[in-house]
Parts: C-alpha cells; structure tokens; sequence
C-alpha cells in the first residue's frame, strides 16, 4: 500500500510530512530512557522480521496480492510509541533504499502505517483484551481483530488522501480501496495471530515488554 | 555467545527474505484500484535508484538479485531498529 509519488497533491503530501514528522518526534520524546533491557533487541529483531515479512506478497482474489504490514504486531509487542519508531525506520528505509513508496508520499505511508495503523489496531488490542479479561484466546482474537482493522484503517487513510489530492472522487477511492483491503486485512489478521500465538508458546515473557517500562 | 530469543528471530527474518522471491508478483491492493480507476499512469518515477523493487542491480540471477536485496534490508534495519533503542534505553541499562 506504499503511496508512489504522483498519486497524492503537493499539499497532501506536505501535509503528511508534516503529521508524520510530529508524529515520530514525539514517538522519540516518549520512548527516550525507557527502552529496557529486552525491548532493545526487540526493536532490532521485529524491524528486520517486518522489513522481510513485507517482501513476501501473497495472492488475494482477482490477481491482486496484498502484503503483511506488521504495525498491529507491533503495537501488541511494544506498545503504540515503539511500534511507530519501528514502522517509520521500515518505511524510510523501503523508501530511500528500496523506491518502495515516492519520497514526497513518504509522509503520509509513515502517516498511514506507521501511525493511524499503530494506534487503531493498538486501541482495539487494548479494548477486545480487556472485554475478554485477559485470557488466552481473548489474546489471540483481539490480535487477529487488530491486525485485520489495521490494514483496513491504513487504506480508508489512503483512500482519504487520494480523493483530497483530487486523483480519484470520495465515492470511488473509499469503497474501492475499503474492499480489496478487507480481503487483504484477512491475511494480516491471520500472521498477527500466528506471530503471537508464537511468542505466547515459547517465550510468553517477551508479551509483557511494555507493562514492564 | 550464549544463543539468545532474538538470534532466533533475526534468523526466521533472514529465512523470510530468502523465501523472498515465492512471493506474488501480482499488483497489490493500491496498483489494483489504481489501474481499475485509471490513475496508474500517474506515478512519477523516482528521483533516483538504489535497489529498485528489491532487485541489487548487476546481479543477472533475479531470485538471487531478490534475496540478497532482501537480506541487505534486513540486516540495515536490524541495525537501526537495534541502534535506535540503544540510544532510547533506560540510565542504568547496558
């Protein structure tokens, strides 16, 4: 879902430099001198393990593929403040090494998945956890739930900054872009919920990273 | 070096990026609806290439070419993910 340059406005797109750049000034503001001691190879190992699981597309109905994104499972590991550092660094670096996502849309991908996606899927995490008072399968139902309204939240965001660049009407962008990616959002959904059963299998310690902080 | 969680996971993410080439070469869900609504065309090129679409120029073999793009990626942002917290840790931590 990387924006290339040309498909959003000028504006739009400074606009998203601009939210995206307060943005993760303030994720370093939160984060600076609470980093503990795991969180720090956490950060390094779930950038690369995003970074990889991102090259591998996979195919959705109609000859389209949709790709993890990983900012739910970010959220649910480190919490929303860490998750957007991580985000950001993948995008950036997808960006400026990669040419995946324009350089003038990388605000508003930073914008997209690394922010509105983290703090939604976050939110929901936190909420359907608590409802299912802490159980194992609430866990594991909260992460599929937020993994899937992350990758859908991140294209209705998407969508919102194509009709606003003026490239395609409300009508078109909202339902067309909302569609695909609920289909998509199934397969993020799915690998959320498969990384963290995981992690809950072996090393259930390294879920509670950010209450510890 | 005692093996530690994280090896574990560095090494599932280099296991990913060789899996790599597998993945779809189908347009994704935003080149979908671009070329459906008729403003594919519209995408710029970009200003300048290091490895575009995760491909190291010169290298013939594509799987290859995708793999080792993909390993390069990784690697880096292992390093940034790991330096960026290092930088943020508590006083006191090591």
């Amino acid at each position: 879902m990387h924006i290339p340059d040309g498909f959003i406005s000028t504006p739009m797109a400074a606009a998203g430099i601009v939210l995206a750049a307060g943005s993760v000034a303030y994720a370093v503001k939160a984060t600076n001198k609470k980093m503990g001691e795991k969180q720090v190879p956490m950060m390094g190992v779930l950038a690369a393990f995003i970074f990889a699981a991102q090259m591998l597309n996979f195919p959705v109905a109609g000859g389209t593929s949709g790709h993890f994104v990983g900012a739910a499972l970010a959220a649910i590991i480190l919490g929303p403040w860490s998750a957007v550092l991580i985000m950001s660094c993948v995008l950036i670096v997808q960006c400026l090494i990669f040419q995946d996502g324009g350089l003038l849309a990388l605000g508003a991908n930073i914008l997209n998945m690394g922010v509105i996606a983290v703090f939604v899927s976050y939110f929901i995490y936190k909420g359907i956890f608590g409802v299912m008072r802490g159980s194992r399968t609430g866990r594991l139902v909260a992460a599929g739930i937020s993994g899937w309204i992350s990758v859908l939240v991140s294209a209705l965001a998407c969508a919102a900054e194509l009709a606003i660049s003026g490239t395609v009407p409300w009508q078109v962008a909202v339902p067309a872009m909302g569609i695909v990616h609920m289909f998509i959002g199934v397969g993020e959904g799915l690998i959320t919920v498969a990384v963290v059963a995981l992690i809950m299998a072996t090393r259930a310690d390294l879920l509670e990273l950010q209450q510890a902080a | 070096m005692k093996f530690k969680w994280w090896h574990g996971v560095l090494i599932l993410a280099l296991l990913l990026a060789i899996l790599s080439p597998l993945a779809s070469l189908s347009p994704d869900g935003l080149e979908r609806v671009a070329e459906d609504k008729g403003f594919l065309s519209s995408a710029l090129e970009p200003l300048y290439e290091v490895m575009p679409d995760y491909v190291v120029p010169g290298v013939t073999n594509e799987a290859a070419a995708t793999i080792l793009a993909g390993i390069v990626g990784t690697l880096i942002l292992f390093g940034i993910g790991y330096g960026l917290a290092k930088l943020l840790r508590a006083k006191g931590e090591a």
